[in-house]
């Protein structure tokens, strides 16, 4: 064996391992974690190693994932969903009580959060669904794949965790939607909805009504619970057109901006970069989701087209919601930013749905018709 | 059934991508409207809200004045000490924090207690002390657990002491922590900004008239503090200004050897330069300890000062009304002498009463002193003299008379708690009583009030007052205790030294009756025996007042309870001639004037004149008699 075949294995090797990623998602993803690596540094230092750990698991997931073919997925989707609302009633039943809510399943050997798993499972399984009908699909199914949408959302929101079941209605709502469901009906739901609110307003937990009225006057409350949505907005504003300057936000680094690192660190990063910065971070998440719907749209199946549009929309859910929370417009649900908020099991369940992307991206239609 | 149709099926996906697309763009110009309107439009106030977070004001207190004596004897100063401290709105529940600091520092039950109490009182936020008084190696103990108690923190702060402890306690007052009432009178001075911080308040004597003197002013650090209210650094200071010091009229040393003259007896003096108004010495026994009530007092001490029987609290010689007995009777006469009632060398013949409407007013001599002109009548202290002399000045010339000596009144003395006394007249006894039948004067209660009995009920410093305007011949002086304030910042000396407030016009010959008959009491009167071998020229008057009503039987000492035993009173000035100290004594249940006022008179006298110290407290002359009880 000489130096020139071992030379063209190696090359070899490195286009086997590089092939499935694309490359315009893998840019975007990219520079968010360069965001998302400077953030730490700001507001946790501390952490910045644990995340970096954290970043590599989920670009390793990202590559596996990448790598599986869509059929193969499709095959999966009803054992996954299956699995995933079992462990969902498993941890109403056997679930470790943290915080006050019951969201973590002890399995001996590690906890798992099930609800994370139905982020996934539920675009797959719904897309399956769809593409398993034989004819256009019409009322009747739509009210049998909204039926396995809510079970587990529900069963999410009892625990309760309502930023995750928001995610999973999100998620499920958008296989829906992009498989047809006519404007009429959603816009029946959207005021069905409306009706129903003092009903739902009924049923809330204390907390999560809290939460509602906080959001609509935080100054009542300034020192309670108003103080989260009042101190990140300060910091938002404080920060002004440019931005006071990286690690030199003083609502982030005297401490006024509470969980700095995880759910509220675009505040932390809107006071260090200002309204630049949100203008380039709105723009890396457009542009990520852009390129999530240019793949939805040349996918080969409709499994795939279905999949890779709601997975997209799970992006652009996550960052609408927690950019809206943290800047006061809508009500603190727990929803991080995504790709950029600390922590490694949001960071895995979004890298999985990039590996997705890739992988649908990668079985193509390669003519167009 | 509708088949499939893969290419409608594909371009009605893309459709709702491009909608769904849309959806994105519109939301998120929602989100960047939201960002320019927080960043841009409100900037600037968000911008104020994030500086007011990060910046605090933390008020520096100033170092409180210092009292002095006259000679520059400190009687209340400031040390530093570190004390620990829990701020309870920040760290929950105080009692699991105190648990939590008794593990490392020795927290007793009254410490608890006393925490309790100040908890109840505190405002918001403030910092309350649970241990004052750490030592170093309690500091360093705590540093080391520091990260265990969040809101708990040592600071070095300025204690109050008095470092004679219980001495002159009474005219010095104390400081304890601030109430409502305090920020009520804080409010009403508009003094609010320049009390943040401070957390003591003069509550008594000096320290609560001088308040405002002795307070200074407060000092503000600008600090950048973390959302736990840690400060981080310092961005500005502005240096407090200490509070201005009082040196006092006070001699520290006289105050000492007229209060150790007492022994452990109840009782009051008050010895006043007569030229000036200022007083030398204010005595009030028993005292209290005020260092007990700088940091709140524990209810034990508290419920021993509050119960005793001696009422070590009440303030004697301001708040005390006793009637004056036979002390009263120079002023009678001087009276007699201004309003033309009687020449000095008409006299009476006093057959041991005086017999008023069938009444017989006794006494003190069986047979009485035969005949007594006015210089007799003080010398030898004959009562009959005086029953006259009422009954032919009548209640309101009296009435009158001792008002403008200042009896019935307050002095203006620069501490609280003066209470007014008793100078009877027919309008007192109207406002006095409610039944139109009580309402009425009758003469003859006109008659003891002559010898200094009856209604009548003056403090100790009023009599002090008075005997003062007799020594500076009729020209009145405030009582006061400060002689001048210092400005710490620039040194300048406010005098306090008043001027004269009025003259009286007296005719100095009329004066010099009454000077020549009280120097007569201590030369060969019922002052002689107390007065014996001094060193200069002494002018006084015994007294003695009645506690009890002796219902015709004869008054002995010996068989009547010691609380009901008679009040002892001594008024006196010095040298005769040009009066450098004029006082009053009281001894509670001390017994006749002579025994148990002079001798203590004596020895104030003696330092202040002569400065020979005494070497035990003045002693009871139970030989000496008394010829002025009733």
């Amino acid at each position: 064996m000489n130096h020139g075949t071992g030379l063209a294995m190696l090359r070899n090797f490195a286009q086997r391992l590089v092939a499935p990623i694309d490359g315009p998602l893998m840019l975007i993803a990219g520079m968010l974690l360069l965001l998302a690596v400077g953030m730490m540094g700001s507001a946790s230092p501390e952490r910045l190693n644990t995340q970096l750990v954290n970043v590599a698991v989920a670009l390793v997931v990202m590559r596996i994932a990448a790598q599986v073919p869509p059929q193969r997925l499709m095959h999966l989707a009803v054992p996954i969903y299956l699995a995933g609302l079992l462990l969902l009633i498993a941890v109403a039943l056997f679930g470790d009580v943290s915080k006050g809510a019951r969201r973590w399943l002890n399995l001996g050997f590690m906890r798992a959060q099930p609800s994370e798993l139905m982020k996934i499972a539920m675009p797959l399984l719904l897309a399956w669904y769809f593409q398993q009908l034989e004819a256009m699909p019409r009322l009747r199914d739509y009210a049998i794949a909204a039926f396995m949408l809510l079970l587990p959302v529900a069963l999410i929101a009892r625990q309760p965790d309502l930023g995750t079941a928001v995610l999973v209605l999100a998620a499920g709502f958008y296989v829906i939607f992009f498989a047809g469901l006519s404007w009429k009906i959603m816009i029946g739901m959207v005021v069905a909805a409306a009706a129903a609110a003092p009903l739902a307003w009924t049923l809330l937990h204390d907390y999560q009504r809290n939460r509602i009225i906080t959001l609509l006057d935080p100054e009542k409350d300034p020192l309670g619970k108003g103080f989260h949505i009042i101190q990140s907005t300060i910091a938002i504003g404080s920060g002004g057109i440019f931005g006071k300057g990286w690690r030199e936000g003083t609502q982030a680094q005297l401490e006024f901006i509470p969980e700095r690192h995880t759910d509220f660190i675009f505040a932390v990063f809107s006071e260090e970069f200002g309204l630049l910065g949100n203008l380039l971070l709105l723009l890396l998440y457009a542009l990520l989701i852009g390129r999530g719907l240019l793949i939805a749209a040349n996918a080969a199946t409709l499994f795939s087209r279905l999949l890779a549009g709601a997975v997209t929309m799970i992006f652009f859910t996550y960052a609408f919601v927690n950019m809206g929370m943290v800047s006061g417009i809508l009500p603190v649900v727990g929803v991080p930013l995504p790709l950029i908020s600390y922590g490694g099991t949001a960071l895995v369940t979004l890298f999985i749905g990039i590996g997705i992307l890739m992988s649908i991206h990668g079985n193509r239609m390669l003519v167009q018709k | 059934m509708e088949f499939k149709n893969p290419q409608q099926e594909l371009e009605r996906f893309r459709a709702r991508l491009v909608a769904a697309g849309g959806f994105v763009l519109l939301c998120f110009t929602l989100l960047f409207a939201r960002f320019i309107w927080l960043q841009v439009v409100q900037h600037d106030y968000y911008q104020t809200r994030a500086e007011d977070n990060r910046i605090s004001l933390v008020p520096i207190v100033p170092n409180r004045g210092l009292i002095v004596d006259r000679n520059g004897v400190v009687l209340a100063r400031n040390y530093p000490a570190y004390t620990l401290e829990i701020v309870p709105s920040r760290t929950g529940q105080p009692e699991q924090v105190i648990d939590g600091l008794a593990e490392i520092i020795d927290i007793q039950p009254k410490d608890r207690k006393r925490f309790r109490q100040l908890l109840e009182e505190s405002r918001n936020f403030e910092s309350l002390p649970i241990r004052t008084r750490l030592t170093d190696e309690e500091v360093a103990k705590f540093i080391a657990h520091r990260y265990r108690f969040p809101g708990v923190d040592i600071k070095a702060r300025l204690f109050r002491q008095y470092p004679g402890g219980a001495f002159a306690s009474h005219l010095l007052g104390y400081i304890g922590r601030v109430n409502d009432r305090d920020l009520e009178k804080i409010e009403a001075r508009e003094d609010a900004a320049n009390y943040r911080g401070t957390e003591h308040f003069g509550k008594t004597g000096l320290e609560q008239r001088y308040e405002f003197d002795l307070h200074g002013e407060t000092g503000f650090e600008q600090v950048e503090v973390d959302a736990g209210g840690r400060a981080v650094r310092t961005l500005a200071r502005s240096a407090p200004v200490p509070g201005n010091n009082l040196t006092l009229t006070v001699d520290a040393e006289l105050q000492r050897i007229a209060e150790q003259a007492f022994g452990s007896r109840r009782g009051a003096l008050v010895a006043i330069d007569p030229a000036s108004g200022g007083i030398l010495a204010l005595v009030a026994v028993p005292n209290y300890d005020p260092n007990l009530f700088v940091d709140g007092i524990d209810t034990q001490n508290w419920k021993e000062l509050n119960e005793s029987p001696d009422k070590p609290m009440v303030n004697r010689a301001l708040n005390g009304a006793y009637p004056p007995g036979s002390t009263f009777k120079p002023f009678m006469a001087l009276g007699a002498l201004t309003l033309g009632k009687r020449r000095p060398d008409q006299a009476i013949s006093d057959p041991g009463f005086f017999n008023f409407g069938g009444h017989h007013f006794r006494d003190d001599k069986k047979g009485g002193h035969g005949m007594v002109d006015m210089y007799k009548s003080i010398v030898h202290s004959c009562d009959t003299y005086y029953y006259m002399l009422a009954n032919d000045m009548g209640i309101d010339n009296i009435s009158a008379f001792m008002g403008s000596l200042g009896f019935g009144s307050r002095t203006g003395i620069d501490i609280d708690g003066e209470s007014e006394g008793v100078l009877p007249s027919q309008a007192w006894k109207r406002k006095r009583f409610k039944k139109p039948e009580q309402q009425k004067w009758y003469a003859g209660e006109t008659i003891s009030i002559g010898i200094g009995q009856g209604y009548n009920a003056y403090t100790p410093i009023q009599l002090a007052h008075a005997t003062a305007i007799v020594a500076n011949n009729g020209v009145v002086f405030r009582p006061h205790l400060v002689k001048h304030i210092t400005d710490t910042r620039t040194g300048n000396k406010t005098l306090i030294e008043p001027q004269p407030v009025r003259d009286l016009g007296l005719k100095p010959e009329h004066v010099e009756v009454i000077r020549n008959a009280m120097v007569g009491v201590n030369k060969e009167g019922t002052g002689a025996r107390a007065f014996a071998g001094a060193e200069y020229v002494s002018a006084g008057k015994t007294g003695t007042a009645q506690v009890y009503s002796l219902k015709g039987a004869d008054y002995k000492a010996g068989s009547v309870k010691h609380e009901l035993r008679d009040h002892a009173l001594f008024i006196a000035f010095a040298p005769a001639e040009q009066p450098k100290i004029a006082l009053a004594v009281l001894v509670e249940n001390g017994g006749f004037g002579a025994q148990a006022a002079a001798p203590i008179a004596r020895q104030v006298l003696d330092y202040y004149l002569l400065g020979k110290r005494p070497q035990a407290p003045a002693p009871v002359d139970e030989a000496a008699v008394e010829e002025d009880a009733e």
